[in-house]
Order: structure tokens, then sequence, then C-alpha cells
């Protein structure tokens, strides 16, 4: 017990005189054994385990179950639930810093249609005071991801508490980012009235080239896309070349499968183009968006797509859908097998409710595991590091979280503790900070 | 190509013949009388009265005598014989620009010009207009029609073929939008046309071509026509301040014309008449065609209506990808669109018919005959084209029935007008001949001998005439070839031996003689060929041709049997479309609302055995029962029984008061209106959208009253609406009766238009924001004094009337605020001036200054967890709702988002999380404490005997991310169900499915240009502008572009 009030007065010590941010500092490496012990364990791929016990050893989990004995240094966790590390499996974060106003904080969207060399992990910024929120809610791993564009660059998974972007790398550039054009007549005006043809003519909907087949500028531009796939194919059958092409020789990794490709699309046609994709080229294809993939759900189990889904808290994608559409969508997924995970891409409240998002699935449809390992093993799997992360089993990284109650459900999931790779890490944040200062202000217990 | 030549000779003599006194003569003067008399017709002299064999006589553009019997006709009268013919009064047109060039916008620029606010584009804070007119470019009653008119016959030629003979023409564009003239659509002289120079005045709440920045939404354009009136009266007085306004004085004089507003859409049209009758005035509507979806309320109106017959096209929906976006509410209105005018007459509302907004103008008679067939009646119809229109416009003396005196304004029609099969021959206007289809005149379908004399002798064949550009000649075979008919001329050009054509049956395709036209496919004529060419008189035609080799040669041919059916005179064969099933009209009109009959109802029940969470000193109570009876609660306790009631078991479940959203958006048909810095006179109430698809989809998530904000483009937005989501209701009834009214105020970054890099607008600096707040004051107290002082000779102006309010607390303020400087700037003008901030809104700051705010006695309305969107929110905490309860602030969490504002129970719950409030305070912040913030905690937020029953059974702990409602009551009726939902769900399925059946049936069976390309119905978001929204995929989120005005 004294050992546990040792690791948790770091803390304390921590919020009790710091006032910013400046002094919440990265964990040291975890250097020998440590047990976490007496609690819950939600393994993350469906296991729950009562009274489990969890051995760590140099950052990585040794043991986990009910017959392992703890001596040393120990983490108590009785009455509480013990998770795998959380994942945000698709973000601008550590690379929007303030969307509005602000534009010398952002780093997110690059110039041009082709950008696959553009790799987010260059401008991702430790200090972002967005991610000591985030590590507060249980959120320990995130996959930074470009914007923009056709190609928009490559993707990294990073560890949410680093001094840097080389210490917070967890799989460099794992994964290349495309967005598919617009399948939907953005040229239509309301037949019923509801909207004046001028709202729509202003919004540059209207009025325009009447009868203008979208699909057919979706498809040039897909075709674009292919082209250009072609080719880096066809120039990276030769190992020299007289004009080096840094483009094609990002997507290197795709045809070896070192690399997945992330289709960024929310509509049933720029899925079945993603699945085209699959079949044309052999990549490992991961949608992103998916808001249709409800539709779907059996194609994309028969192709082997993994879906990211879009912010599940999110109105229907039309007046007539169920009005919950969007809440049960990850529970049609799951029936037909297909491989996906939840994210959260709320701009206003930035990311935080990551786990809250997948307890509105688990309400409708989905069981709290099926849930948690949305946000956590299926992650892990989709984004290419379940070898090292995403459960909580022997051999993987000890990113742990220790939630007071149920991590799904807002009024019982504060966080007591977390770890990555063992590291215990700070809960602190520019929030908490402030609340103190304001708390000693009205002399608010 | 040649007979329009002829029509077009035709015209310029008329010109001739009626060319006024004062206007000099090039050649020798040749005044004509131009008599006629049109014998043995059938007359419809008006709606009511048909005359059988009569006459009709004209002279000089006017008729001088009509009749069945006793009319004598005129020796210098040119007799035409018109048997089996119908002649009408020709139609007349109230809602037209014909003659008016299309107003233009002039020096805008950019994605803002076209009417909505826009938060990067630079103000344009005065008027454009040159000259002594108004302060706003949208308000130019002083525009004259008939100043601006000339005559255009391309327009004129298509009005007159669709019946029309007579419009009325004004300038479409602005708020005020002048007077209209009345002018008739013969092709003379603009002086002989107009029949009346001022007959109307037009209104919209649309700024048209105006370039200022105010008004940019519907609310605004509101606003600015009732200032408008206000300002008018006040000028009636000569106020020496005002100088000379031009604009006023033409509106002053306008008042004693017709009033004629655009309305264009059912809630517009019911807006309109709200303003219009606020000033006395009962305008005449332009409809939108969605009427029908609330025929109750337009005819409470009492106005009369002018309908187009603007029917939404069938679209494309093979694909089930493009299907899927088109909404049930537009298959239904596709289908139940050309029963508009049936509405109406059902309803007994009277209504003119217009052919504006036609896509196609030709279209007019078609879809007037769609609509009698969906159960227009054609008395109905032709009233609507004649007496109306000619009563309203007070010009029934000239137009609108015939009869001696009147002007000679007819049609000559081959069978009854609105028949199917009828064409429109000759349309009279003022005495000149205008043709229509003059080839059908004669109904030359028949057999014909026709005899060709040849070199060799006379050869005989049988012409069998189908139409006026198909007929058949058979000698021994049936011969292939071209014919034409134009009225006069015939053509016909065949071979004497027969050659197959590919596809085509022995008919002759029509067309052109020369080879124009769809004969162009035919093979070559193999053999002997004929070309005839000649003149049709009647039952004999004579011509002279040519064969091939060049032998000219004469030919006849004279009438031998009619056709089997004749185009004259039928008057069966009309489709009956009533007796498919057709879509119902729901309120509201889309998937999710009821049917006639089928609303939910107010009921007593008995909640039995729940949890309760009375937000009373009672706190929550386990196994508790709650009755509701007539709309109130009337008891809460254990063991309750009520022998009406209905019994609903809530074992297990949780009941809390409604949830009330102290900042919401939805609703409404503008949210916005930037123009100015001070807009205190626009009030969301005047444009509230009760069909709001999220009114249904919030009720799912527990919410019954919600608070419709302004949104926070300047720093005095406008008058805010509390609602209930009463699903189906109309605008009226959607409103929280007996409220303390609110406005919305904003401060900060939104207000200082801070994402634009070229504001012009004053305030650019919360410096600024604070002065506009001093100055408003302080103008609205000298306001106060100088009515009181001097009332009749004070200028009323309702944007320091709503400031006065507050000053007297009357009116109170809800303030969009972020940061601590400006919330304590602001209070600080509120203490000098005597008033309360009575809420502030976001305040994601508030826990900085809670201490204040207590003392000043402000609450609270933030959010569970949003920052740094902005720089303003850097330092917006989670425990900010926390920190200000504890501080003793009496604090709500809102939405301000249509997605979120279903799940407020759960953002209450995370208030437990972060900074440990317990879960009754918690679950107060989205019920009972917004309810006290809106001054309606004697009503709702808890539960309570003797509060209204808006009550919310949850399956579980209402904090809980598992919760869902399992009914959410209003006003103890039950608006949502999930149980009913689930069922509505599938009724849905089954009528889309029946729609997207049809309008494939449409496409397959409707020939070319039946379909149009899907269009996605687009769900419009509204918002303050303040953050960006995810609102899927079909779905627009307006939140810098914000506007309702076309």
């Amino acid at each position: 017990m004294k050992k546990i009030i040792s690791i948790f007065s770091l803390l304390f010590l921590a919020a009790g005189i710091a006032t910013a941010q400046e002094t919440v500092y990265p964990a040291k490496e975890n250097k020998g054994r440590f047990f976490i012990t007496n609690g819950t364990v939600h393994v993350g791929n469906g296991t729950v385990i009562e009274n489990a016990t969890i051995e760590v050893n140099n950052g990585k989990i040794v043991k986990v179950g009910t017959d392992v004995s703890a001596s040393g240094t120990i983490v108590d966790a009785k009455g509480k639930h013990v998770y795998p590390g959380l994942i945000l499996p698709s973000t601008d974060l550590g690379l929007k810093e303030i969307a509005n106003g602000v534009r010398g904080s952002n780093d997110y969207t690059e110039i041009g249609e082709f950008n696959p060399n553009v790799r987010s992990i260059t401008a991702y910024n430790t200090d972002s005071r967005v991610i000591g929120v985030l590590r507060s809610n249980g959120i320990l791993l995130a996959s930074v991801t470009p914007e923009g564009g056709s190609v928009s660059g490559s993707s990294s998974v990073v560890q949410l508490d680093a001094w840097n972007w080389e210490d917070a790398a967890y799989k460099m550039d794992a994964g290349i980012h495309v967005n598919m054009p617009s399948f939907i007549n953005r040229f239509g005006r309301r037949g019923g009235g509801n909207i004046p043809p001028a709202i729509l003519a202003q919004l540059g909907l209207g009025g325009g080239a009447g009868g203008a087949d979208p699909s057919k500028a979706a498809l040039e531009k897909v075709e674009e896309i292919k082209s250009f796939f072609r080719q880096a194919k066809a120039y990276l059958q030769e190992p020299t070349h007289k004009n080096t092409n840094l483009k094609f020789e990002a997507v290197k990794g795709l045809f070896n499968k070192t690399q997945k490709l992330f289709v960024h699309g929310d509509q049933v046609k720029q899925m079945l183009i993603a699945i085209d994709f699959a079949k044309e080229f052999g990549f490992d294809v991961v949608i992103v968006g998916g808001s249709e993939s409800f539709q779907i759900a059996d194609l994309l189990k028969q192709n082997n797509i993994a879906v990211i889904l879009g912010q599940e808290h999110a109105l229907p994608a039309t007046e007539d859908d169920d009005i919950d559409q969007p809440f049960k969508t990850p529970a049609v997924l799951q029936k037909a097998g297909v491989l996906f995970a939840l994210n959260d891409t709320h701009d206003e409240a930035r990311y935080r409710n990551l786990s809250y998002n997948a307890g509105t699935a688990a309400t409708y449809g989905l069981t709290k595991e099926q849930a948690l390992q949305a946000i956590t093993l299926n992650a892990a799997k989709i984004l290419g590091v379940d070898d090292k992360t995403g459960s909580l089993e022997a051999g993987k990284d000890a990113n742990i979280v220790i939630a007071d109650g149920d991590i799904l459900d807002m009024k019982s999931s504060s966080i007591s503790a977390a770890f990555i790779q063992g590291r215990q890490v700070s809960l602190d944040n520019k929030q908490k900070q402030l609340y103190e200062r304001y708390k000693y202000k009205y002399g608010i217990k | 190509m040649r007979k329009v030549k002829l029509l077009l000779s035709g015209l310029l003599f008329a010109l001739l013949l009626q060319a006024q006194e004062t206007f000099p003569v090039n050649g020798v003067a040749d005044k004509r009388e131009g008599c006629y008399a049109f014998t043995n017709a059938t007359i419809v002299k008006d709606a009511q009265t048909t005359l059988n064999n009569a006459t009709l006589v004209i002279r000089d553009g006017k008729i001088i005598a009509i009749g069945a019997t006793g009319v004598t006709i005129p020796k210098d009268a040119v007799v035409i014989d018109c048997k089996d013919k119908y002649i009408y009064p020709s139609f007349i047109d109230i809602y037209t620009d014909y003659g008016i060039a299309t107003p233009t916008r002039e020096g805008a620029g950019g994605r803002g010009a076209g009417g909505g606010f826009n938060f990067n584009q630079p103000s344009q804070i005065t008027s454009n207009t040159k000259g002594a007119y108004g302060w706003n470019q949208a308000i130019k009653p002083e525009t004259d029609a008939y100043k601006q008119f000339s005559v255009d016959d391309a327009k004129a030629k298509t009005l007159r073929e669709s019946g029309f003979g007579t419009v009325l023409s004004h300038v479409k564009d602005g708020i005020a939008r002048g007077t209209g003239t009345v002018v008739t659509l013969a092709n003379q002289n603009e002086n002989l046309v107009m029949l009346k120079e001022k007959a109307s005045a037009h209104y919209s709440f649309s700024r048209g071509t105006s370039t200022q920045s105010y008004p940019s939404s519907v609310m605004g354009s509101i606003a600015l026509l009732r200032q408008t009136y206000l300002d008018a009266a006040w000028y009636k007085t000569k106020p020496a301040k005002e100088g000379t306004n031009l604009s006023l004085e033409a509106f002053n004089e306008n008042q004693s014309l017709p009033q004629i507003f655009e309305g264009d859409d059912k809630w517009t049209d019911l807006r309109a008449d709200r303003v219009g009758k606020e000033f006395g005035t009962q305008y005449i509507i332009k409809a939108g065609g969605n009427e029908y979806q609330r025929m109750k309320e337009i005819a409470a109106t009492k106005a009369t209506f002018i309908l187009s017959l603007n029917f939404p096209q069938a679209m494309d929906v093979e694909d089930p990808n493009d299907a899927r976006g088109v909404s049930l509410a537009d298959m239904k209105h596709w289908e139940l669109a050309p029963t508009n005018p049936a509405a109406f007459e059902k309803a007994n509302v009277p209504f003119c018919l217009t052919s504006a907004d036609l896509r196609d103008p030709k279209q007019f008679l078609t879809n007037l005959r769609k609509a009698i067939d969906m159960g227009l009646s054609e008395t109905k119809a032709l009233e609507a084209l004649t007496k109306v229109p000619a009563s309203l416009l007070g010009i029934s003396d000239k137009v609108g029935s015939l009869e001696a005196g009147k002007l000679a304004n007819f049609l000559i029609t081959s069978g009854p007008v609105f028949a199917s099969n009828t064409t429109i021959l000759h349309n009279w206007v003022q005495g000149d001949k205008y043709a229509v289809k003059e080839d059908a005149w004669y109904d030359i379908k028949g057999t014909y001998n026709l005899t060709i004399n040849t070199a060799s002798g006379p050869v005989n064949y049988i012409l069998d005439v189908k139409n006026a550009t198909t007929a058949n000649v058979i000698g021994k075979d049936t011969l292939t070839g071209r014919f034409t008919y134009d009225g006069k001329m015939v053509k016909l050009n065949f071979s004497t031996t027969p050659v197959r054509r590919p596809g085509g049956g022995a008919g002759f395709g029509g067309g052109g003689f020369g080879g124009r036209g769809g004969g162009g496919a035919a093979a070559a004529p193999a053999g002997p060929q004929f070309r005839l060419s000649g003149v049709a008189n009647g039952n004999s035609w004579n011509g002279v041709g040519e064969d091939t080799v060049g032998n000219k040669l004469t030919w006849s041919a004279t009438f031998n049997a009619a056709g089997t059916a004749s185009a004259a005179g039928n008057t069966t064969g009309r489709l009956n479309n009533t007796t498919g099933r057709l879509a119902k009209v729901t309120y509201p009109f889309d998937g999710y609302g009821w049917e006639e009959g089928e609303a939910p109802k107010q009921e007593d029940l008995l909640i039995k055995n729940a949890t309760v969470w009375t937000n009373e000193k009672d706190g929550k109570l386990e196994n508790t029962d709650v009755l509701l009876k007539g709309g109130k609660i009337a008891k809460v306790g254990k063991n309750l029984s009520d022998a009406n009631a209905k019994v609903i078991d809530a074992t297990g479940k949780h009941v809390t008061a409604g949830i009330i959203d102290e900042h919401s958006h939805i609703a409404a048909a503008s949210i916005n209106e930037g123009g100015q810095s001070v807009t205190s006179e626009v009030r969301i109430g005047d444009n509230l959208n009760p069909e709001d698809i999220n009114i249904y989809r919030q009720l799912s998530g527990g919410v019954t009253s919600s608070h419709i904000l302004h949104g926070s483009a300047n720093t005095i937005g406008g008058q805010t609406q509390l609602i209930k989501l009463r699903w189906g209701a109309n605008d009226e009834d959607l409103k929280f009766k007996n409220w303390d009214p609110f406005i919305k105020f904003a401060l900060g970054e939104n207000v200082k238009r801070t994402t634009s890099q070229n504001n012009n607008r004053f305030p650019d600096t919360r410096m600024g924001v604070e002065e506009v707040l001093n100055d408003a004051f302080a103008r609205a107290k000298d306001y106060e004094a100088a009515m009181k002082a001097d009332p009749k000779g004070t200028h009323r102006d309702l944007e320091l009337d709503a400031l006065v309010e507050i000053l007297n607390k009357k009116r109170f303020i809800t303030c969009h605020s972020y940061v601590q400087s400006e919330i304590t700037a602001a209070m600080l003008v509120g203490d000098k001036y005597g008033f309360k901030f009575n809420t502030f809104t976001h305040i994601l700051e508030g826990y900085k200054v809670a201490d204040k705010m207590k003392v000043h006695g402000s609450n609270a309305s933030t959010f569970a967890d949003w920052w740094y969107y902005k720089v303003e929110v850097t330092d917006a905490i989670a425990y900010n709702a926390a920190i200000m309860h504890k501080a003793g602030l009496n604090v709500c969490i809102n939405s301000d988002d249509a997605e979120m504002a279903r799940r407020l129970n759960q953002e209450a719950g995370k208030t437990v999380r972060y900074g440990g409030v317990s879960e009754e305070e918690a679950l107060k912040m989205v019920t009972l404490n917004p309810a006290k913030a809106l001054h309606v905690d004697d009503r709702v937020g808890s539960i309570k005997a003797g509060k209204d029953a808006d009550v919310v059974i949850w399956s579980e702990n209402p904090l809980s991310i598992y919760a869902k409602s399992e009914k959410t009551i209003v006003d103890g009726i039950v608006y949502w169900d999930r149980e009913k939902d689930a069922e509505q769900r599938k009724k849905i399925a089954a009528e889309r499915f029946r729609l997207i059946q049809k309008m494939i049936n449409e496409k397959r069976t409707g020939g070319a240009g039946a379909v149009r390309p899907a269009e996605p119905s687009f769900q419009i978001i509204l918002s303050c502008g303040d953050h960006e929204h995810k609102d899927g995929l079909y779905t627009i989120d307006i939140q810098e572009d914000e506007t309702v005005n076309k």
C-alpha cells in the first residue's frame, strides 16, 4: 500500500504545484516489475476477468489472470475497472491546434492533389494542449492523419506521452490516405420548397449545371487516382531510376503490405470503389467514415474491408432514416462480422468522448465488451499495431487505463491511472489546473 | 418557317390598323374598324353562362354584340364560321413580369452577395440607390412597372398560346416592389395595350438584387417591412427631419391598390399574412405550391391566393443510391402538387391561377388539365383565370367575361378548353387575331379522293389523312411519302411503289417537305414519285406538282368521309388520376408526420412504479406513481389510482421532467440577422419552421422545450422564441404560451468577425463591442423619454422598442459570451442602465467570474465539455458547470447543436464526472435550471402537481449513456413513443417503395424528358455560426451563410 501511495502522490504533487501544462512531464521509462491487482479486467477482446491481476515488467504485460501472485510494487485496482489504452484511430490531433481564426496553428492539410509523400508525423506536436485532456480520458494512442487532396499523405500511430514526435512514434507511416470524390449530386434543389433555390445557389449547390452527372466527375477523379497507383506500381518494379519520384516511392509499402490504404468516404459508391481498389491493387483497404456502411456490411465482410466509422454521435443522413441510425450502425457491422473501429472526430469536444461514442453503440446493439473492442483491439488491428497493443494480453505493451467505473458511461468513467509502455503517465492537464486554480479562488473543496 | 412569316405580316398589319391619332403615319392612312362576326359558336361568356350556336360581334377591339339569338351581323363584318368551335374569354395572368427587364444585381461579388449574412464578407451598410429614396435598397415602392414596361411579342406569344390575353406585370425584385400594371398581350404600341397603369402593389420577403447587407434573413425582411409600415405612417405627419423620402411617399400612395405578396411557401404565406393583418392590410398571396400541406391554416388567412402550376417533375430514382437521397416528403410532393388547386377549391379559398414559375411556359394548359384530373373543377379553373383576377384588379369592366362593351379578348378553341384533346386555335386580343394553331381550324382528318392529272391521263388514289402531318396514299398499295398541312398549304410527296421503311408503318411520317424534320429518316422513295403542292379550301384541294422526270402536272382532292373520331367536341376522355392511391398529407409533411386524425392526443396517464426524479425537495422517489390529467401533472405519490387514466407500467424505469434546451437553433427558417450590429427588431418567432425533423429527433432524446435563439453574428441579435416540441403543430401552436420574452446578445469573436480578413462593420474589437451596448442603451433611454414626452411626434422604432422593454424588465437577455473581460464589461453596462444580463450562454470562462455573475444575478448556460475550437475558448474547461454551480449560480447545460440536443441528459451526466456534481443536481441542469433561467419554472422543469405534464420515461438512470427515452410527453400528449416509432419506420419504407416504383414507371412510360436526375433532399441545419457541425451526408450546415432569402 505504501508503494501505491507513492505512485499516486507523484500526481498529486504535480497537480498541487503546477499552474501550467509546461510542468506536466512525460513519464520516465518503466524499468522493473509492478502489478495491478484486484481489478475487473476488460481484456479488450471480449473477455472480462473479475478480480484479476496484471503483471507488468519493463513496460510489457507479462501475465493477466486471477492466478497471478503480486508482490513488490502494487497498484490496487479493487473496485475499479481496468482497460487497454483507448486508441483514436484517425485524427488531426497534434496537427490542428485551434481550427478557427488561427491559421498558424494548423498543419493538417497540404496543398496539392497527390501528396502520398507528406508525412503527418513530422508535424505532430507532442505539446498540443489537447493531448493531456485525452490522456485523462483514457486515450493513450492515436493515428495522426493528414487531410486534403486526393491522396493526403501518410498517417502514423503515436503514443500520447512523449517529449517529441520521434519519441511519440509508435508505428511510422502506417497508412496512406485517399479521399474518395463525392458521388452525390450537389446541384439539386429541393422539390418540396423547404430549401429556397437561392440558398442552394449561394452555397454553390443550386441552379448550376442542370443534370450534371456527379458520378461522371467522380469516376474521372477515381481514374486519376488509380492511374497514379498503376504508374507507381510500374515505377516500383525497377530498383533504380534516373528521375526519382518521391510520390511513387512513398506508396511502396502499400504494394508490399507494410502499409494500408485508408479510403475516406461515407457513400455507398465511394465504398464500392474502395473495394475495387482492394481488388485491382491487392491493397489492404480500410474505409474511414463509412456512415452508409450499414447498407453494404456483407459486401465489406466478403471483401475483408475494415471500417473506421466516423463520429458516432451524428444525425441520420436523411430525414427518412431511422432517427438512431448512426447509433446502431456499429451493431450492423458487428453482426456481419466486419472488422470496425469507432472514432471521435468532434471538433468542439476535441475527441475526448471516444469512450462515450462507444457507449452509445453499446446502447444500440453492441455488447459493452464489443463496444470496448471497437476502440481498443479492433483499432489496433486496423492500424496494424495489435502485436503491441489493443488488449491486455501477455507480450503486449503495458498500455493500461484504470477507471473508477464503466469507462463507456460518462457518469462513472473517471480515470484514476494510466500507463503507456508501463510508464504511469500524468493525468494532469490544463483543464485540471484551471479547475484547481478556481477551486482555490472560491474555496471550493 | 413560312408559317411564321405569314403570321408576322399579319401582325404588322394589325399594328397599322390601330395607330393612335397623335402619331404621324408614314405613308397613306389606313384606318380600319376591324369588325368581325363569329357565328355558330359555343360561346362561354363566363364560367356560369354558355351560349350554344351563338354569335359574337366585335369592332374596334371591343365586343359590340353577343348572343344566341337576336344578334344582327353588321354588313361590314367579316364573318367567321365557328361551327363546332368554342369561344372563351381569354385568360388573365395576375403574376407576371411580362415586358419587364429582369432586374440584375449591380457591383456584387462573392458568395455572400446572394442573400445571407456571411461572416467573411465585408458589409454594405448603406443603400446604393441614388436619389431621394429610403435607407434600404430592398424597399423600392417607388418602382412603377408601367414606366418600365415595353411590349415583348416573343414572350406575349408564349402567353397567348397558353390562352392568356391580359396580364398584370410587375418588377419581381425586392421587399417592397412598387406597382404592377395591367396590359394586354396584343402586339400594339405600349400606349394601346396598357389597361391600368397602377393596378397593384407588390411585396416579398426577398431582398432580391439589393446588395445591402441588411436584411439577410427571413426574420430581418419581416422586421424591415414592419418598420417600413411604421416609417410610412410617421412620414405622413411630414416630419421635418426626414426631408423628402420618395420611397415612403410611394409606399403610402400604393396602399390604396390591391396588395400582392409573394409567399412562395405555405409557412411564408402565413408569415406574410400576419404582417399584413398587423397593419390592416389583407394581402393577396402568391402561393408556393405546397399549401395543400396546411390547408386549415391557409384557409384561416381569408386571403385570396395566386397559384402557380409548377408541378415538380419525377426523378430518376432507378439507382437505389440516387433514390436514397430523395426524401419521402419530396416524392410525396411530386405526387400531390397537382392537387394543390383542388385543395383550395375544397377548402373554399378563393384563388387565381398563374403561369409563373413554370419550367416550360408551354406546360400551362397541360398542368392545368393535370390539376383538373386531380379534382379541380373546370368552373373554378375558368373563374380563376378570368373573373377572380379581373375583379381583384378592378378591370372587370374590360376583361374577364364576354360581354358587349368589353375588350375583344377571347379564345377560339376546337372544343371545351380544359378537355385534354382540345387545342386553342386563335387567341384574339383587343380585336386582333393571333393564330395559335391555324392548321387545326379545319378538322382535316378523313379520306379524300385524290386525282393527279398526268400527261397520260388522271390517276386516282385515296388520300387518308390522319392529322396535319400524317397521311396514307392508297392505290394498289399503301404508299410511302411525306405529308404536311399548315392550315392552308398542303404538301405531299410520295412514291408510287411501296418501299419498306425501317421500323415504320405505312403512314407518312410528317414534318418537312424539303427533307426537314422527321421524314429525313425515310429511305429515298423508289420508282416514279410525285411531289405535290397546293391549297386546301375546305373540302376541296387543288394544286400543282411534278413527277420524277420533271413532268408538270396538276392535282385535286375532294373530301370523301370523315375520320373515325372527331377531334372537336370531345368532353370525355378525362384521365381520372384520383382513383389511384395517393400519398397522404401528414403533419408535418414528412415520413414521421401524423396522418389526419392519427396525431397523438392528450390523455390522462398514470405512470406506475417508477423511480421519479422530482427535482423538488422530495428528491428522487423510488416505486412512485405520477398521474397526468388534462395536460398537467395531477399527483405524485405511491399507489395512486385513477379510474379514467391509462396506466403505464414503469417498473424499473426512471421518470423525469422533460428536458429544456436553453440554447437551440432548430425549427426556424432563419437564425442569424447579421446585417447590422444591432438587430433587436428581428424575431425568431416570426419565422418558425414546425416541420424541422430535428423536433422529432429531439423528442426521442427527452427534450420537451427548446429556446430558439438568434445566432451570434452581431452584438444585439434578435428576439428569441421558447417553443414546446409539439410535433405536428403549426408555427403558432409550437410556441410556449405566456412566457417572458427574451432576446439574444453576443460578445467576442463572432460579433467582431474574427474569421473575416476584411471586416468593415463596427465593432472590430471587444472595446467596440462594449460600446455597441453602451450606445444602444443610451439611445434606448433617450427614445423612451422622447416617447413619454411626445408619443405621437416620436418616430416609432422597433429596434429601440425591444431595448426599452429590456430597460423595463419586460424582456430578458441571454448573452453569448466566452471570456471573462467581456462578461464583466457587459454586466457593468447592465448595471449602468439598470438591467440585468439574465443569462450568459456558452459562458465557458464563467468559472473565472462566477462570483461577479452571482452578484449581478445572472444564470449560466454552458456546454459540458467543449473547448479549444477558437482562441476565446482556450481556457474552457469541463469543470466550468461544476464550479459555477458550487459558486451558487443557476447552471444549465445546453446544446446549441441539433445532434447533441438528443443527448442532453448525458451531457448533464458529464458534470457528475467533471467536478462531482450530484446526480440530482446534474439532472436539474437540463430541466429545472433552464426552466428557472427562462422564468417558466412555475410550469415546467420538475415533477410537481400542477405543472405541465411534460414528462419523460427513461429506460434507466437518465444520466447514463445507456438511457433511452421510451416515452416523451408534452402537455400530456405522448409525442415520442419508441414502439410507435418502430411502426412509423415500416410505413416510411413502404411508402418510399411505392413512390420510387411510381417514379420508375414514369421514367419508363413517360418518354423523353419525363424525369430529371435525382436531386437529393438536402436538409439545412441552421446554427449560430459559432462552431462547426457534422450533420450527415444529405445535410447542409449553414453557419456562415445563413439565410432563407430567395
